[in-house]
Parts: C-alpha cells; sequence; structure tokens
C-alpha cells in the first residue's frame, strides 16, 4: 500500500497545485484542542505535521517555542501525542500525519519502541530537526521498515555534493529549508530565489517530492506554488496565540487560516 | 570503553564525533552542518600549523598573562594538617578566569575565516566577558546571549560586556539560565551562519566546540607540568587534581597534560554543583547518576524526566548551573580517569570562608566547590600527598551573592 504521503502529492498535482502541510505543536494550548485543531483543519491541509515539543529547541523560532511551553506547562507527554494522532486518525484516517521534533525525546523512548508506536498510532512520517545525515542513516532505515517516511532535511548551506548524497538515500519526501533562519524568521530571500534554490535541487531527482518550509504565510504562500508542497508552521501557531490572547476560539480561527492558506495556492 | 595513550583526548573521537563511541557527536539542525564542517576543517589545520600556535602563545603570553600563579596556600595546610594544599590561580588570567583561552582562540579563527561577527552564550558571565574582550582585542562584532535570571545575578560581568562594546541580549525562554542562552546562540547562529562564528563557552556542543575549547583551555595543565617540576623537581608521587566542573572547560584544561599519567600518581577529581541542601534540583548529572541524553547537539549524561525534557538545574553558582556535562567528561567518568562528586551551594559558602579566612585569594563561587571537597579530603591524606585547585574564577562577581548569603564582611570592593 502507497504510504498516504505520496497519496497526498498525487492528489495536489491531480488538481494542479502544491501540498500543504501545516505544522501544528501537539498539546497546544491543550491536548483537547489540538486534536479539535487538527480535526478543523484537516479538511484543506494535504499533510498535517505534528510538532512533539522539546524543551531545548535550537531550531525553532519564537512562535513555536511559545507553542511548544504552552504544550509542555500543560503536561503533554510523548503517549498523549500518539493517543491524539490515533484518535485523529479514527476521524480522518486517510489524511497523512508526520512528526517532527528532536531526536532526544526518540532516543529516551527507544528508537525501536517510538517506530512500533508509530506505526500502531498511524504516523505515516517523521521529521527529527537535530538528526542529519549521515547521523541519520541507521535510523532512516529503521523507519523505512515500518513504511515510514523519514524526512531529509535540506538547507542552503547544503554543499552540492552533500545534496546529492542526502538525496540518493533519501526516501520520497524530503523537506526543503528555504533560508538561513530558525522557524518563523522573516523571509529575507526573495521567493523568486527560494524557488530558483528549490529547482537545484529538485532537479537532481524529480520523483522525489521537496516540499518547502521556513517563513512561509498568507502573503508569500502564492509566490510559491510551483512546488510540491508547501508548510506553513510558525504562522498557524502565532495564530493560535494571537486568538488565546484575544479569548477567541483557536480552533475555529486557525480553521479560517488554513483555508485561507489553501484558497490562495488552489 | 577505553581511554588512548599519547593521543590527544580531544582526538580521540571517532569519525562522527563520539568519544567512547557514544559522547558527543554533532545533533544539529542540517543548515548547520557545513559551518561546523568548515570550522572543523579549518581547526584540523590550525592546530598543527606552528605559526598559528605561536600566534595563540603570543596572545595567551602577553595579553592573557600566562603563567598565572601557582602558589602553596600554606596557612590552609597548616589549618587543615594533611595534605599540602596548593591553588592553580588561573583566576590571575586577564578577565579574571579560564574563559579568556577559548575566546582568544575563538577570536583567531574567526579573524582566519573571515567572519566580522562572533557570538557566544555566557551563565556565570565570564565566557561572555571574556568573548567581549577578545572580540575588542581582534576587532569583532560581539552577541552575548545571557538568561534573564542569570542578568540579575552577575551584573558586574554584564557591566563589563556592555563597557567592551557587545550587546548583551537577555534570553526569558525556559529557566533563563545558561541552558537557554546556549540554545538562543545557537538558534542565531543557525540564522546568521553565514556572516557569523559562534563561540560555544565551555566543553559543550557540536563536536568541535569540545574540542576548540579543550584544545585552548590546556594552556592551564601545560603551564602547571612546568610550575610542578619547577617546584619539585619531577611531577609528584602523589598529585590531586581538583576542578569544579559546570560545563566542564576549565576542569578538562587543568587536567588534560595529565592524561596519561596512572591514576593513583594523578588522580583527577571534578566536583560538581549539588545545589541547595535542600531542593532535589542540582547540577551534578554525573554525581547524581543522569541518563545519556542530547543536549546542544552533543550526546552526554543530562538531567532529564523520562520523556527528555532538560530539567531545570539549580545552584548558586550561575557558571556551574547547567544540566548537562561536557562529553570529554563522560569519557573520562566511564573511563575511570576521573572522579566525580558534588558540593551544596552552602558547602561551597563554607569553602570561601575558609579560604578567605587564611589566605589572600578569593575563588569565585565556582572553585569554592571545589575547594570544599579538595579541603575535606586533604584532612586525611599524608604529607607527601600535594593537592592542588584550580582556582578558575574571581569572587568579584559574586559580590551581590555573597553580601546576601554571608554578610557584608565577605564582600570587598575591587
Amino acid at each position: 500500500m502507497l504510504n498516504p504521503i505520496s497519496v497526498a502529492f498525487k492528489k495536489a498535482k491531480a488538481e494542479k497545485r502544491p501540498a500543504l502541510l501545516t505544522y501544528t505543536v501537539a498539546g497546544d494550548s491543550s491536548k483537547k484542542q489540538s486534536l479539535d485543531i487538527l480535526k478543523s483543519i484537516s479538511k484543506n491541509a494535504d499533510i498535517l505535521e505534528v510538532g512533539v515539543p522539546h524543551n531545548t529547541p535550537v531550531a525553532d523560532g519564537s512562535q513555536i517555542q511559545t507553542s511548544a511551553y504552552r504544550a509542555i506547562e500543560k503536561g503533554i507527554k510523548i503517549n498523549d501525542i500518539f493517543r491524539i494522532v490515533r484518535d485523529f486518525k479514527k476521524f480522518d484516517k486517510n489524511k497523512p500525519i508526520i512528526l517532527m521534533g528532536y531526536y532526544n525525546m526518540i532516543f529516551q523512548y527507544g528508537d525501536n519502541s517510538f517506530l512500533n508506536k508509530c506505526k500502531n498510532s498511524g504516523v505515516n512520517g517523521l521529521i527529527v530537526v537535530d538528526l542529519p545525515w549521515p547521523e541519520n542513516k541507521n535510523f532512516a532505515k529503521k523507519c523505512k521498515r515500518k513504511s515510514i517516511y523519514f524526512i531529509q532535511l535540506l538547507s542552503p548551506t547544503t554543499t552540492s555534493k552533500r545534496l546529492k548524497k542526502i538525496i540518493q538515500n533519501s526516501h520520497p519526501m524530503n523537506y526543503f529549508i528555504s533560508m538561513l533562519s530558525t522557524t518563523g524568521g522573516k523571509l529575507k530571500v526573495s521567493p523568486k530565489e527560494i524557488i530558483k534554490n528549490y529547482n537545484r535541487i529538485k532537479k537532481i531527482n524529480p520523483k522525489k517530492e521537496i516540499v518547502i518550509g521556513f517563513g512561509i504565510t498568507d502573503k508569500t504562500i502564492g509566490k510559491l506554488k510551483s512546488a510540491d508542497g508547501l508548510v506553513v508552521g510558525s504562522a498557524i501557531c502565532k495564530e493560535i496565540t494571537r486568538s488565546l490572547n484575544s479569548r477567541q476560539n483557536p480552533v475555529t480561527n486557525v480553521g479560517k487560516l488554513v483555508r485561507k492558506l489553501k484558497n490562495k495556492i488552489k | 570503553m577505553k581511554l588512548k595513550k599519547r593521543v590527544p583526548v580531544i582526538d580521540q573521537g571517532n569519525s562522527l564525533g563520539f568519544w567512547g563511541g557514544k559522547f558527543g557527536g554533532n545533533f544539529v539542525p542540517e543548515t548547520l552542518k557545513k559551518p561546523i564542517e568548515d570550522l572543523e576543517v579549518l581547526f584540523n589545520k590550525l592546530k598543527k600549523d606552528k605559526k598559528f600556535i605561536n600566534e595563540r602563545d603570543k596572545y595567551f603570553k602577553n595579553w592573557v598573562g600566562s603563567p598565572t600563579r601557582f602558589i602553596k596556600l600554606e596557612n590552609l595546610t597548616n589549618h587543615i594538617g594533611g595534605a599540602q594544599i596548593w591553588s592553580k590561580v588561573v583566576s590571575d588570567a586577564n578577565g579574571g578566569a579560564h574563559k579568556i583561552y577559548n575566546a582568544t582562540v575563538h577570536c583567531l579563527l574567526a579573524k582566519r575565516s573571515g567572519k566580522k561577527i562572533i557570538c557566544g552564550d555566557t551563565g556565570a558571565g565570564y565566557a561572555g566577558k571574556m568573548l567581549s574582550m577578545a572580540a575588542k582585542k581582534f576587532g569583532l562584532k560581539c552577541k552575548i546571549f545571557m538568561g534573564a535570571k542569570d542578568i540579575a545575578r552577575q551584573q558586574p560581568n554584564v557591566k563589563a560586556m556592555k563597557k567592551n562594546g557587545a550587546e548583551v541580549i537577555p534570553v526569558y525562554s525556559g529557566s533563563q539560565t545558561l541552558v537557554d542562552a546556549v540554545s538562543e546562540c545557537m538558534r542565531f547562529w543557525v540564522a546568521n551562519c553565514d556572516t557569523t562564528a559562534m563561540c560555544v563557552g565551555s566543553t559543550v556542543g557540536p563536536a568541535v566546540f569540545v574540542r576548540i575549547c579543550g584544545w585552548s583551555t590546556s594552556q592551564i595543565s601545560r603551564e602547571l607540568k612546568v610550575q610542578l617540576i619547577d617546584e619539585f623537581g619531577t611531577i609528584p608521587k602523589k598529585l590531586k587534581l581538583y576542578n569544579c566542573v559546570g560545563g566542564g572547560s576549565s576542569s578538562f584544561g587543568f587536567w588534560n597534560e595529565f592524561m596519561d599519567y596512572d591514576k593513583r600518581q594523578v588522580e583527577f577529581i571534578g566536583v560538581e554543583a549539588g545545589g541547595p541542601k535542600k531542593s532535589k534540583k542540582h547540577a551534578a548529572p554525573l554525581t547524581y547518576g543522569s541518563k545519556i541524553g542530547i543536549l546542544h547537539g552533543a550526546a552526554q549524561y543530562v538531567n532529564q524526566n523520562s520523556d527528555g525534557q532538560i530539567e531545570e538545574t539549580e545552584s548558586i553558582s550561575a557558571g556551574l548551573d547547567y544540566p548537562g556535562i561536557s562529553p570529554l567528561h563522560c569519557f573520562l567518568k566511564d573511563t575511570k580517569r576521573a572522579r566525580y562528586t558534588a558540593a551544596s551551594d552552602e558547602e561551597a559558602l563554607t569553602a570561601y570562608k575558609l579560604v578567605t579566612k587564611f589566605e589572600k585569594l578569593r575563588p569565585s563561587l565556582e572553585p569554592s566547590h571545589a575547594f570544599f571537597v579538595a579541603l575535606k579530603e586533604a584532612k586525611k591524606l599524608s604529607k607527601n600527598t600535594v593537592v592542588v585547585i584550580n582556582s578558575c574564577g574571581d569572587a568579584y562577581k559574586d559580590r551581590g551573592i555573597l553580601k546576601e548569603r554571608l554578610g557584608k564582611k565577605y564582600v570587598k570592593s575591587n
């Protein structure tokens, strides 16, 4: 059976648009609410990235940090995250879910137990921010055995030689970091430049799906439409924070934001 | 797990940067892979380059002020009545602590790589102060990340950094201490690695930073070896080297040159921060059996919960207030080359009182932890045992805390 992540890309391609990937933090601002948010955006998002909050995140900007700290403060544990994924899959079983986090959380759980749990709860892919290639070779292999995509990150600083090696060894989906930044930074490179870099990477192996992330908002998403997929994370986390601060319902607000994002890339 | 002889410990990691196959490594975001690799290539080249080493030694001698003193603490020796008690007064170094060695080397490397800006983290403020001094000396712009809690408790060093023209950026996330400062500094580097060099303030972080720092602070033991031979004609038959351990930069530097000696001749004792007596929190992952985890790019023993969230630490000394520990020390612990123990806040204060009562020496709260254990153990040791404590920081920065905890008479103005 084809991984639902690949199915989602196929579907988006058939509709002549990039796949829309969202990122929200599990447990933000509560276990129930983060599940409700996933449900409210699943109609418009093609792939859901679910953040595993960590308290020493070395690659996340302030918006995602705020969400992560909020979730940790509310007591979210890894097993709760698997429960959220499982419950979501009961609601929409074909929607692909990618967990994104830092390696220490997986390491403490144990690679194999973690992957078993992923498999059983319905996780389809993993992004581990601080487990780069080639350090991730073994872990990626273990993922493959469970039919879970291990998603490699590619950055503007990745050399051509390295790009080739990573892509050669990669699973069907990879993630291109748009610019030198933590998540949610202001886009300091023009969308044109980003697409140029993207095309250079895409050419290495056109069969691999490449999504672009970091710094994408409803203002910039429309200009990056030619990519296989686009990830919006910090802008969503920011909307949750804004909603909470103004005593509005994050579930409906985030739902609206994602619908808007979808409309921009149609 | 085995320690090799005649190979510098900093070079004993495997091809992926793991000491003993499991400590250290490079758990970093993809964006940092290239800048880290560039720094590795540069450092590996320069550490073998005679011209570069001469340049380093010139600055260490003329600017840092080496060698720092090696003195006998006669009064304390008489008072304790056991082993001979000596101190390597590393706080003599320009700026008042060992952090100057690492800062100087990082600025020299930054210059060679053509970077114009250098960023660094700091806990007690020493690493930041020294980096700001070195940056000024070498004409680099300097940004220092410091936890808001540490900014409040280490004001003298904050003022010094600003005076040197550095921008001090308060970090409000998490526990607002060193751990968060290091995270924020790494995040800044992720976003600015094309123009900016990063200096990690201790023997922590991705492998190359561990190596650069250890290489730099080893100046301490190079000096001590010469001084011991000058004093005793040879390396004493029973030598015990006590050092506080936070990230582990001063202790590693204090021990490095003696690594190949049998531990029955030269023993290394690392003293971690046990935190307040009544608190469960501490900054002593080696002493209290913390599990291996990943923090700031390296696998190490680290205080964490069962989910892998890094735990908050507590210590009177900002410089030791770190949940992890250098991979080098994890390696020295598991190979049993060094022994680790902890002293509490209260014990460090007791030692500070005792040292300042008998000697013209004012160790900061960090080395006061080492003094406590050394003085306690010295009592039971023979007269021909030579105990040396690295007094790696000066108490000037701690005067606020000392005044609050011990009263005015323990605070002298500089």
